[in-house]
């Protein structure tokens, strides 16, 4: 019986309630769900990894018209499909600001940045349920664009 | 048609197909973003690595110890403040990239995790310890501070209204 073979009947064991002891039954359904995850996150990976090289850094301070009401939303935006290290998000930040771009627009791109992920709503999904993933991320991209004014607001007093 | 792939294949390798898919569609067109591509996933993949047994590890250890009845205590309905705790500062301090968490998050929600705490937890990623100098660096102390006060605080809110839209729209 090779390995393969003697996981699924473990598994088929697991679910039939069949006395097998505690940890086999832990490192049987560990394995499981990594066979369940590996190719979500090998998609996930092949997805960043596109968006990271289709999107160049140079194309982010291009997208603010200087508009005090579209930048925010454009920031929330473009934050939300930009994908990598927030590192990378400080970095076109520090650049907008020296551009001119509005702190309420910048901050608003950083925040979507890391709490919207349109690039792993579909692992997201298979993972969390669709209606869980959608919810969340329409709701994050919602509150980028409040503690953004909010953050500036606050900044204003200090 | 797709539906029966799904079924077929399951939804993960269906997905898998599809960037793989994609990739050879990019590699026809033009090759040099598909080298780029390329690249761009091995070093996100090496990346990920060393992340990939913590996660695991972590998944094997709730196989082992936590049982949906002590999920439901920390963690579900009636779980409270110790809920928030918990989500609020594990989302704070876990590392790697956001998707790497919904394994463990999914197992968790199985064995009875509320939908308010795992979108707190996730929205809590967005405040990453070992980057705050460079936010400092880049956009000073006072932002900084505010920002990640302000983003706890929405945490929670994020998390009640993900809840309340869920049961709404069910």
């Amino acid at each position: 019986m090779d390995l393969v073979e003697a996981w699924d009947q473990g598994w088929v064991e697991v679910e039939n309630g069949n006395n097998m002891n505690p940890p086999r039954q832990a490192a049987i359904k560990t394995l499981n769900s990594f066979k369940q995850t590996f190719p979500i996150i090998v998609g996930v990976l092949l997805l960043v990894a596109l968006v990271i090289t289709v999107i160049p850094k140079g194309v982010y301070p291009k997208i603010f018209t200087g508009n005090k009401v579209v930048d925010p939303l454009v920031g929330s935006t473009f934050g939300s499909i930009a994908a990598g290290s927030p590192l990378t998000s400080y970095i076109i930040g520090g650049e907008l600001l020296n551009k001119g771009v509005s702190m309420i627009a910048i901050t608003a791109f950083i925040i979507s940045w890391v709490t919207v992920g349109i690039v792993q709503l579909p692992a997201e999904s298979l993972m969390l349920g669709k209606k869980f993933a959608i919810t969340r991320n329409i709701v994050s991209f919602i509150t980028s664009v409040i503690v953004a004014i909010l953050t500036v607001f606050v900044l204003g007093f200090l | 048609m797709i539906r029966k792939i799904l079924n077929k294949i399951g939804a993960q390798w269906f997905f898998l197909t599809i960037m793989c898919v994609a990739y050879l569609i990019v590699g026809l067109v033009n090759f040099t973003i598909f080298e780029n591509t390329i690249l761009a996933f091995v070093g996100l993949f090496w990346k990920i690595l060393p992340i990939l047994p913590l996660i695991f590890g972590l998944i094997l250890l709730s196989n082992l110890f936590l049982d949906p009845k002590r999920i439901t205590k920390y963690l579900g309905r009636k779980a409270g403040f110790k809920g928030w705790f918990i989500s609020i500062f594990g989302g704070i301090l876990s590392t790697g990239p956001i998707y790497m968490w919904y394994p463990l998050l999914s197992d968790l929600k199985e064995k009875g995790m509320k939908n308010s705490f795992i979108a707190t937890f996730l929205y809590n990623r967005a405040i990453k310890l070992p980057l705050m100098p460079m936010m400092i660096f880049y956009f000073g102390w006072p932002f900084t501070l505010v920002l990640t006060a302000l983003m706890i605080i929405f945490s929670v809110t994020n998390g009640l209204i993900v809840e309340k839209l869920i049961k709404v729209r069910k």
